[in-house]
């Protein structure tokens, strides 16, 4: 055992915990791998630290993800990039490991390392790596040399790109579905890469194939594909080869394609250009929103705003609008829902006329919904149709639907509400808002539900911001104040929680003359979780309020509370107190 | 007793083979006699891997226990008789590899239910890297389960005395565990970040010189999927796509991505909106072996329904039902129409289906009926009454079909299992058999006629019952039926040599529901597993392999016998 001076003495412990039995101990010494390797010098961890992780890659999962990253911003620990090539092993051995997410960080180590790497270097000991990854015996390796192509291929000779292109090709044609999906999902990448003759030929027929796959799980991420080699292609190729694919894959067999296609569509749209859109796409699109699977139609509806987006108002009057207002009485709960989320942002693209006369009366059916959340998503969304018609149009309406979802039988609808009132009433106005949802807010200040309680007194402070302290003053405080008399103690701790929101927003004059008046006065409750929480609310208070109300009025209320029965009240009250002193001793 | 299938089948065109010829190959985990066998070591679920290279049992323990295949020239093992018979070189056998204890019993607080270990199924998934991966099941949680070499480690050199750093290591060391399982880092490693260290490295410290030649086999779970379950899950299948399995309960089938145990897919929701209005349940699930968009399941009413997971998101509509009317109806019919387990057959084509009397093999393309219908044990029609007293005639019993699609097996009691031929015009129906002699001639064919003898009371009926058909093994009167519950046949090409064709047998053995209470675990040790070896004559050094697991409750010790047609 070599002696090891006392300043070498936690980095000793450092490496020898590298072989500890404990996962944890291990795992702590590979995160700090890179302050191993400035001790041991950058000679020493190319010749001993690097061999040294590579042998150890029967660890635990947690250990190799780890390793994975780390070997990845390993550079400057070996010496530069002129000796990265000695990072590779370790990474390669990784990148065939079993679980899933080991080998993804392996894979984005390589590539990190890879991108650094020189054009000399990336040949003699990049590319053999990803081919002998891509002819591994398990399926792991040739699923991550997938990953690798796009860095490999730039720097090899004409000779070798050949080859690569080709061993793609074969990665796309294997015989677990494994691969092919990892092929299909970083074709694109490894496209991008390729010149455009190679594109044209070779890359477009293993796109074909994949098109072609008797897996679903493959053919699902060739739609993926078909976005990113879009934009590859000259406009007339992508219009050649890619926009009768996606039309095929409109009409899959599977609705996980047809699903993915309705996800995509849009970005495969801006790819072929507008006049194929309107001629093929508009149809795709109509099609997937009339899907007989309702999943397909959640993801068609949910794109319904940016799909619009890229078309004229006139088409999407047309040709969308009229599958919208079939949507909006789907058979599908969750269909509406997911239209009702994204519908309001059709407004601005369909202008104001448009919008009163065709979205309005969707607008109003989808508020009149049997389905709570359908309600809610357009309610939250209020703001972008204000915008463009005024929320005038639709207040009537609104309010019933509002009302409903407040006295909902769920206590999450409750919930849901609550929280866009403040954004309800930015949009409604103070008029509309003192008539109408005022009495709501203070209405749940006494549900039955603590949650709902706690974010009605939230509410309160958010509407104080937003409406000022003097609208505060005359329409929440006095509501807010009358409920401490409350027979219940769990609503009068509601209440003490809604005055400490509160106190913040209105500022000291407000708090000193009406707040804490009435928090003073509680700290003679009877319930002994009342007064503690008066101590609570009264520490919040102080960096609020001026020294001399601290010293007369707050000071000897805690004291008075210092000297209660309840261990709890006294504990908070000294808690307090102690904030008192060191606020004063600060100041 | 023959098949009478009646074309459509693939290998239409092709002669029947010739019958195999079954040996008796290996045991593993025979009783010493005497020795009393516990509930825990009951074997309830077996499975060969794709390779045919390993077989997996699990048991009623919990436990899980590896088989490999070897092909070591010489076993000391090895039978004098197969030794005469078989070359060598070619004769496949199995040896214990490792085994893991996957399931431990649970308890359910929410619903106040006690969660058995009982492995329910077992099913091999796709190797990577050289480690086996599995996912075994017990009634609510799946698990999967990587079995790895890994070095034994032996740390020979460190930078400080390990008595040292162990005296210190619990103040000094760089982590101190909190009860959460997380780590919190001492002051001084933070402080550490600011050494600065010389540009050539501090030469006194050095790395743990590790030396390990010693392998040894890790079990470690890797996933766990549960709280997906209302019911006992019957089945788990994966798919070949690799990426996602199905869970099969009595009511519902739910989709799992193997990467993601917090969430799954219900795709098959069979539960009535009354539970009274219930009349049919799910029994067995099995994904097909090359469409990743197709699967089977069955219900107790008798039929199998094929769903396409292309057409919709859930799939309560089928897209293909395939079910048999009986003409001659009974009080039994409904009953014994139960379907217990069905299997694809390897190239997808067919499905074979055990009820409670029979074999059926179905053509996925052909749903009016059954292609062949095989009895399994015809002489017990006329006593089904009796079964159906003693709740024998809820038995479940698991089918195979071989790598080739030639034969169909499955259980039955009285520790007999059965092979039958199931190309059209095959007349081969073999009944292998485990007793007390191995050296016994095996049993005929054809079943005999069942002799009943209803003037005598139940016990000694089963008890003559049994010794007809096991005329020298003693049994004391009044056991039960044993029934062979499960059982598989693999055959394929073997994948090193490409020249030998291995058929694997394998069956599970449950004893009927005995109130055993529970006793304590052995400590781990082989369980049984029989392994049978069959010669084909058309192939030149060709040999069957299977692999038997059962256990009898009421014999001290089991042997096999040899069995030839």
């Amino acid at each position: 055992m070599a002696m090891i001076d006392e300043p070498l003495y936690p980095i000793a412990i450092l490496i020898d915990e590298l072989k500890n039995e404990d996962i944890q101990l291990r795992l702590n010494s590979i995160r700090k791998l890179s302050t191993i390797a400035r001790a041991l010098g950058e000679e020493r961890t190319r010749k001993e630290l690097i061999p040294f992780l590579s042998e150890n890659n029967d660890d635990e999962d947690e250990v190799l993800l780890a390793m994975a990253e780390e070997l990845g911003i390993f550079i400057p620990y070996i010496g530069g990039v002129e000796y990265a090539h000695v990072l590779l092993p370790p990474l390669e051995t990784l990148c065939t490991v079993e679980e899933t997410c080991v080998r993804d960080k392996a894979v984005e180590s390589l590539c990190r390392i890879g991108a650094q790497m020189k054009e000399s270097d990336l040949v003699d000991s990049f590319i053999p790596l990803v081919k002998r990854l891509a002819a591994g015996e398990w399926f792991t390796a040739r699923v991550s040399s997938c990953g690798l192509f796009h860095l490999a291929y730039p720097s090899a000779t004409e000779l070798l790109k050949a080859e690569l292109r080709s061993i793609y090709g074969q990665l796309c044609q294997d015989d677990m579905p494994m691969v092919r999906r990892s092929a299909a999902s970083n074709l694109g990448k490894f496209a991008a890469t390729v010149e455009p003759n190679h594109l044209k030929t070779e890359i477009m027929s293993i796109f074909d194939d994949l098109t072609q796959d008797d897996q679903d799980s493959v053919r699902l991420l060739a739609v993926e594909g078909c976005a990113a080699l879009g934009k590859l292609l000259e406009p007339q190729d992508c219009i050649a080869h890619i926009l009768p694919v996606i039309v095929n894959f409109s009409q899959d067999k599977s609705w996980r394609v047809r699903y993915m296609v309705a996800n995509q569509l849009y970005e495969l749209c801006e790819a072929v250009g507008p006049e194929p859109t309107r001629v093929d796409l508009v149809p795709a699109y109509v099609r997937l929103l009339r899907d007989n699977e309702a999943e397909v139609r959640i993801a068609a509806a949910g794109k319904v705003t940016k799909f619009c987006h890229i078309l004229t108002p006139e088409i999407a009057i047309q040709h969308i609008l009229p599958c919208v207002k079939e949507l909006s009485s789907d058979s599908s709960q969750h269909v509406r829902s997911a239209l009702a989320s994204v519908i309001m942002g059709m407004a601005p693209i369909l202008g104001k006329d448009a919008t009163i006369e065709r979205l309005l009366p969707i607008f109003l059916s989808l508020l009149k919904d049997e389905f709570p959340d359908v309600r809610l998503n357009i309610i939250s969304k209020l703001d972008q149709v204000n915008q463009v018609i005024g929320i005038d149009l639709l207040s009537q309406s609104l309010l019933p639907a509002i009302v409903e979802l407040a006295e909902d039988r769920h206590w999450r609808v409750r919930l849901a509400i609550i929280e866009y009132i403040p954004l309800l009433a930015s949009q409604l106005g103070v008029g509309f808002f003192d008539n109408k949802l005022g009495s709501l807010c203070m209405q749940w200040l006494e549900d039955k539900v603590f949650s709902i309680r706690e974010a009605a007194a939230n509410n309160l402070k958010r509407l104080a911001e937003e409406f000022g302290p003097e609208w505060a003053m005359q329409h929440i405080i006095p509501q807010v104040l009358e409920k401490i008399s409350n027979p219940h103690y769990l609503y009068r701790l509601t209440i003490l929680q809604a005055i400490s929101l509160l106190a913040p927003v209105l500022g000291s004059d407000i708090t000193c003359q009406k707040l804490l008046p009435v928090v003073v006065a509680a700290s003679k409750d009877r319930v002994a979780n009342i007064k503690f929480n008066v101590a609570k609310v009264l520490q919040s208070v102080i960096p609020i309020v001026d020294h001399s109300v601290v010293e007369q009025t707050i000071r000897p209320c805690l004291f008075e509370l210092t000297e209660d029965p309840d261990v709890d009240v006294r504990y908070y009250a000294g808690q307090a107190l102690h904030a008192c002193d060191s606020i004063m001793m600060a100041s | 007793m023959s098949a009478n299938g009646d074309g459509g089948s693939a290998a239409a065109a092709a002669p029947p083979p010739p019958p195999l010829e079954w040996k008796f190959s290996q045991v593993f985990g025979e009783r010493a006699a005497g020795e009393e066998v516990h509930e825990v070591d009951i074997i309830s679920a077996i499975e060969f891997d794709k390779s045919g290279n390993y077989l997996a049992t699990g048991d009623r323990g919990g436990r899980v226990v590896l088989f490999e295949r070897t092909d070591l020239k010489n076993n000391i093992h090895r039978r004098d008789l197969e030794r005469a018979d078989c070359p060598i070189s070619r004769h496949p056998e199995f040896r214990y590899k490792t085994e893991f204890q996957s399931h431990e019993p649970e308890f359910d607080y929410l619903k106040s239910l006690e969660i058995e270990e009982k492995i329910n199924k077992i099913r091999w998934c796709q190797t990577a890297n050289g480690a086996l991966s599995l996912l075994s099941t017990n009634d609510k949680t799946i698990k999967l389960w990587k079995v790895q070499e890994k070095k034994v480690k032996k740390v020979s050199k460190m930078n400080l005395d390990p008595l040292h750093a162990q005296a210190n290591g619990s103040s000094a060391s760089p982590s101190v565990f909190l009860p959460n399982g997380g780590c919190s880092e001492s002051p001084y490693t933070h402080a550490r970040n600011d050494l600065s260290f010389h540009p050539g490295g501090i030469p006194s410290l050095q790395l743990p010189v590790v030396s390990s030649q010693e392998t040894s086999l890790v079990a470690r779970c890797r996933r766990v999927y549960t709280h997906a379950h209302d019911y006992h899950i019957n089945s788990i299948s994966n798919n070949s796509d690799g990426e996602t399995f199905i869970s099969a309960d009595d009511l519902r089938i739910n989709l799992w991505n193997l990467e993601i145990s917090n969430q799954s897919f219900n795709i098959v929701d069979m539960k009535p909106a009354n539970m009274e209005d219930l009349t049919e349940v799910i029994t067995s699930a099995e994904f097909h072996p090359s469409h990743c968009n197709i699967l089977a399941y069955s219900s107790s009413k008798g039929s199998i329904r094929l769903i396409d997971l292309r057409q919709s998101a859930l799939c309560d509509n089928h897209s293909q039902l395939f079910e048999e009317h009986e003409t001659s109806r009974s009080f039994f019919t409904e009953i014994i129409a139960s379907i217990s387990d069905i299997k694809f057959s390897k190239d997808g084509r067919h499905i074979l289906s055990r009820d409670y009397m029979t074999l059926k093999l179905w053509d996925i393309n052909v749903n009016s009926g059954p292609v062949a219908t095989f009895q399994v044990h015809e002489y017990l029609r006329p006593k089904l009454c009796d079964l159906y007293e003693n709740d024998s005639i809820f038995d479940k019993f698991e089918c195979c079909l071989s790598g080739d699609g030639l034969r169909v097996a499955t259980g039955s009691y009285s520790n007999l299992f059965r092979v039958f031929g199931c190309v059209p015009g095959s007349e081969e129906a073999t009944t292998l058999e485990a007793s007390k002699n191995p050296m016994r001639r095996p049993t005929q064919n054809v079943a005999r006629p069942p002799r009943p003898s209803s003037s005598a009371t139940r016990a000694v009926r089963r008890g003559k019952f049994q010794q007809e058909r096991k005329p020298r093994v003693s049994m004391p009167m009044g056991t039960h039926l044993t029934p062979l519950r499960s059982c598989c046949i693999w055959l394929g090409i073997q994948p090193k040599t490409q020249s030998p064709v291995l058929l694997q047998t394998a069956c599970t053995s449950t004893m009927r529901k005995n109130k055993v209470k529970k006793k304590k675990k052995p400590s781990l040790s082989l369980r049984k597993c029989f392994v049978f070896c069959s010669r084909e004559v058309r192939l030149d050094s060709g040999f069957f392999v299977g692999a038997v697991a059962m256990l009898f409750k009421d014999l001290n010790y089991v042997i096999v016998p040899l069995l030839r047609r």
